[in-house]
């Protein structure tokens, strides 16, 4: 790599977590940071890659302030990025049900939730902006669901016992992306966002150890594009199609994020994925990617599987003594609604005990019976009728006459680029934001909070605390003439054709799919130290397979969609590698990461606080070289450490 | 299960879920670049009927890749439904032959072994090929840019209950926006108008109070923007209705006419204009 890159130091790995009380430290912070003079701001341009949630929040924001921003995304329009998928909700500590929730219980249950692999202040901001998401987006005129007197309606979602998710029935994702959206165009109307489609971010720019810019891909036309900034936000999303099947969009990728830490940025735990405990279990070899059901369908469904094997009976058939509500009995308290990880691992479980249903024996059922019984069809209709209108355009079967099938599936990264308070990665001037960063769920995200960090990021932090970057450090005029940006375009356009010029005999989906058989197996919702060090020689091997037989073909100056795969695929290669590294040093179950050596007797997640209190943050020191381990220590001053009970 | 099961299970080995139980012919457009003249392909493909129609393209496509022929180019990611980007016409049908659904949710349960199926993008002037079955759907984008929100800087909003809304708006207003801004509308629409798209931000706002203040600038700003983009008019054929994968109202054209008609007629000019 030819471009100058001082490479960061250990002692950059620090957190800048405010001091002073809790629930003082955000606003001590907006205090202590530098501004920029309104009139200052039209002078700093800055680049948004990605306009999810976060990257749309984010730049509509900037351009209100005065900032000048570009914004990229490889759709063929902003408002197409995943976060539109999103189902289910959106947490906000509103206490508008009067059920106890305050600033506080939404912060000590994430903390929880996130099995104690969090960064409490971040959080604690976290669960404090997020009633001012619930005013903006209102204002917005995203239509939230509402009650017969007009408010704001809320229902309680997995792992909390209070009523706090807004939503807008099964698409709160989509609403809130296209409220993001709006204010987007707005800004583009007004000028002050220059709006870059089908561009695909494949490198980072650093001048003399500062991001200044990013070298891009026209996805229509194939030119390689440099576009120098003031500061860079990645706000590129999270790595779960690394395990090609999930429920992540097709085009979702690492690549952005990759590139990034070639360049400097640290990744921070990469072993940490969440698996989706409701999603339609698949169906055959050809099938590309898995669909999600919002786990909002456990608060009114009932999970069971029959308790005989191999029972052939119809499930309506099957008497209720003869049901094993599993999660019910195992867990009185919390009941179908225990955290994600702990229902996908039960469901792995039981299906692993034999008891699994379906053609493949890897389903359990998702029983609405009693709920149409209690409630009326037509109650089950209006709260999850487009849910059950997808499950039966899948699976053919009509789930109000019979359960739905579920089986987990890879949904979320918890893992992604160090940040500091701040959200600055160890690049300075890179900033990351939403899933793309590692910062507010730890080991373990809880339902309904991704749409409220993507936004809390996008909207509140990151136009607070830019300033740091452009008002705190001296930026010289940078532009895309600096020998950096020719150093970068070089590699970006050698890969390109390195990609070409291999013509082997495999198809890019072939190799993605045994990358990603390799990950589900050795690095999935369970994992150990024997099959985490043959993952790690299969990934080794596969890459070389990658390199010596991939076929890739096509005019490189067109749309050309393989050439797209293979770029991220390859990224997917080398990343794969240290996310099971990650999983390997990682001697302990947290959350998400679930070691079979570390289990308590029940079963459970055993956490080693004294050995794993930290933040592991990898950092990149070349090609062919072992990444060096970093660690964050994890201090918990309000929350303290116990093993999480759900029972 | 034990791994070796587990194994088996991910490389679908599940009997009878992968082998081909069908096969079909596709005549599929092929267009180098925008402009460049076109013509139909003709392939057959061994499917499952599991499969989702845009898995069939994915079969195709690594077919063609291995006998070194250029892929398929198609816009598609989530493949649920919701992100609007996938635009395939089957058989004269924007999204195909079933009903409120997106072709990336459309199975092959929905055709016969032997089925021959013509696909083709999207067809409008303002919506141009950009290769194959992709298209350019930037004219979507401009016409929400020119009036598809409410001025609210961030920050600046109130309480979200300080504003009541009646449940019946809200749900009206969430009718409207389930719009994935796919353009099954305009490539079912015999003049390609975007009224049912436009209408559906028109209605959204129009219906909840936070959408008042601009209601007037808002419309016409967004008729004139879609006017300007090439679409046609509507002459009430409904097609657009029916093609819709959300099931998006013709009311809301309704609703539009009259907003415009309003701001056209019943309303002073533009205040902003007479006191700057």
């Amino acid at each position: 790599m030819a471009q100058d890159t001082s490479r960061p130091r250990a002692d950059r790995l620090d957190s800048k977590v405010p001091s002073g009380p809790m629930a003082e430290r955000w606003s001590k912070h907006k205090f202590d940071l530098k501004l920029v003079n309104p009139a200052n701001r039209r002078k700093f341009d800055v680049l948004v890659v990605g306009t999810g949630l976060a990257g749309a929040s984010a730049a509509a924001s900037l351009a209100e302030m005065g900032y000048n921003v570009k914004a990229f995304c490889i759709h063929d329009s902003p408002r197409r990025a995943h976060s539109i998928a999103a189902q289910g909700g959106i947490n906000a500590a509103k206490n508008y049900k009067n059920d106890g929730d305050s600033v506080h219980r939404l912060f000590y249950d994430t903390v929880k939730g996130g099995d104690y692999r969090s960064r409490e202040s971040n959080v604690h901001r976290l669960a404090e902006v997020s009633v001012d998401i619930i005013d903006q987006c209102v204002a917005q005129g995203v239509p939230f669901a509402r009650e017969y007197g007009g408010l704001l309606d809320n229902r309680s979602f997995g792992g909390a016992q209070v009523s706090r998710t807004f939503y807008a029935r099964g698409q709160t994702g989509q609403q809130l992306l296209l409220g993001a959206y709006s204010a987007l165009n707005r800004m583009i109307h007004a000028g002050r966002v220059q709006m870059y489609t089908r561009r695909e971010m494949l490198d980072l720019v650093v001048v003399d150890g500062i991001a200044r810019g990013i070298i891009a891909r026209n996805l229509t036309t194939g030119e390689v594009e440099r576009h120098a900034g003031h500061a860079v936000l990645l706000c590129t999303g999270g790595y779960g199609n690394v395990f090609y099947l999930s429920t992540n969009a097709k085009n979702s990728n690492v690549t952005a994020a990759w590139r990034a830490h070639k360049r400097g940025a640290f990744f921070a735990n990469p072993c940490y994925t969440q698996i989706h405990p409701t999603c339609i279990p698949r169906s055959g070899d050809y099938q590309s990617k898995l669909t999600l059901m919002s786990e909002s369908l456990r608060n009114d469904g009932r999970v069971w599987v029959p308790r005989k094997k191999g029972d052939s009976r119809a499930p309506a058939d099957i008497p209720d003594g003869e049901r094993y509500y599993y999660l019910e009995e195992r867990y009185p308290s919390f009941g179908n609604l225990v955290p994600r990880d702990v229902a996908s691992r039960n469901a792995k479980s039981v299906c692993d005990e034999g008891l699994g249903v379906g053609p493949s024996g890897e389903a359990v059922f998702l029983d609405f019976r009693d709920a149409i019984l209690r409630d009326g069809r037509s109650a089950v209709e209006a709260r999850y009728g487009n849910l059950f209108e997808m499950y039966e355009r899948i699976s053919g079967d009509n789930p109000y006459a019979s359960p739905m099938r579920i089986y987990p599936a890879v949904h979320y990264t918890m893992g992604g680029l160090w940040v500091d308070y701040n959200l600055e990665s160890t690049v300075p001037g890179l900033f990351v934001l939403g899933e793309a960063n590692f910062s507010d769920h730890g080991a373990n995200r809880l339902g309904a909070s991704a749409l409220m960090q993507g936004l809390a990021d996008g909207y509140f932090v990151v136009p607070a605390t830019i300033a740091s970057h452009l008002a705190g450090r001296r930026l010289g005029a940078v532009t895309t003439d600096h020998p950096s940006f020719a150093a970068a375009e070089g590699d970006a356009r050698q890969r390109l054709g390195a990609l070409l010029a291999v013509n082997g005999s495999r198809t890019v989906d072939d190799l993605h799919r045994e990358l990603g058989k390799v990950m589900w197996n050795k690095c999935g919702m369970a994992r150990n130290e024997v099959g985490l060090k043959q993952a790690l020689q299969e990934i080794r091997s596969l890459r070389e397979a990658f390199w010596q037989d991939v076929k890739v073909i096509g005019d490189p100056h067109t749309i050309n969609a393989d050439l797209e795969k293979a770029g991220r695929v390859a990224d997917f290669m080398e990343f794969a590698e240290l996310k099971v590294r990650d999983a390997l040093e990682r001697d302990e179950s947290c959350g998400g990461h679930f070691r079979e050596e570390h289990a308590t007797e029940d079963g459970e997640a055993k956490r080693d606080d004294e050995r794993f209190a930290h933040v592991a943050a990898w950092e990149y020191r070349g090609a062919g070289q072992p990444e060096t381990r970093h660690a964050e220590p994890l201090a918990f001053e309000e929350v303290k450490l116990t093993t999480r009970s759900y029972k | 299960m034990t791994q070796q099961a587990h194994n088996a299970a991910q490389s679908g080995a599940a009997p009878g879920r992968t082998e081909p139980t069908m096969r079909v012919t596709l005549e599929i457009w092929r267009q180098k670049a925008p402009g460049a003249p076109g013509n139909f392909e003709t392939h057959a493909v061994d499917a499952n009927e599991h499969m989702s129609f845009l898995e069939l393209l994915d079969v195709l496509n690594e077919d063609l890749v291995k006998r070194d022929k250029d892929p398929v180019a198609f816009d598609h990611d989530c493949r649920e439904g919701i992100c609007g980007s996938c635009a395939l016409t089957l058989d004269g049908k924007p999204h195909g032959p079933r009903a409120r659904t997106t072709v990336c949710q459309l199975h092959l349960r929905e055709y016969r072994d032997g089925a021959h199926i013509r696909v083709e993008p999207f067809r409008a002037t303002a919506f141009p090929v950009v290769k194959d079955l992709a298209i350019d759907r930037s004219s979507f984008d401009r016409i929400q840019q020119a009036g598809g929100y409410v001025s609210v800087n961030t920050g600046a909003a109130p309480d979200a209950n300080a504003l009541p809304i009646r449940k019946l708006a809200a749900d009206e207003a969430f009718d409207a926006a389930a719009c994935i801004g796919c353009g099954a509308c305009v490539a079912a629409c015999p003049n390609a108008a975007a009224m049912l798209f436009t209408a559906a931000k028109v209605s959204q706002y129009a219906l909840l109070p936070q959408g008042q203040p601009e209601r007037r600038e808002r419309v016409i700003a967004m008729v004139e923007q879609m006017d300007r983009e090439g679409f046609g008019n509507c002459t009430n054929h409904y097609e657009c209705e029916a093609a819709c994968p959300k099931a998006i109202s013709v009311t809301t054209i309704a609703r539009m006419n009259r907003e415009y008609l309003r701001a056209m007629l019943l309303e002073e000019p533009k205040r902003a204009e007479t006191s700057v």
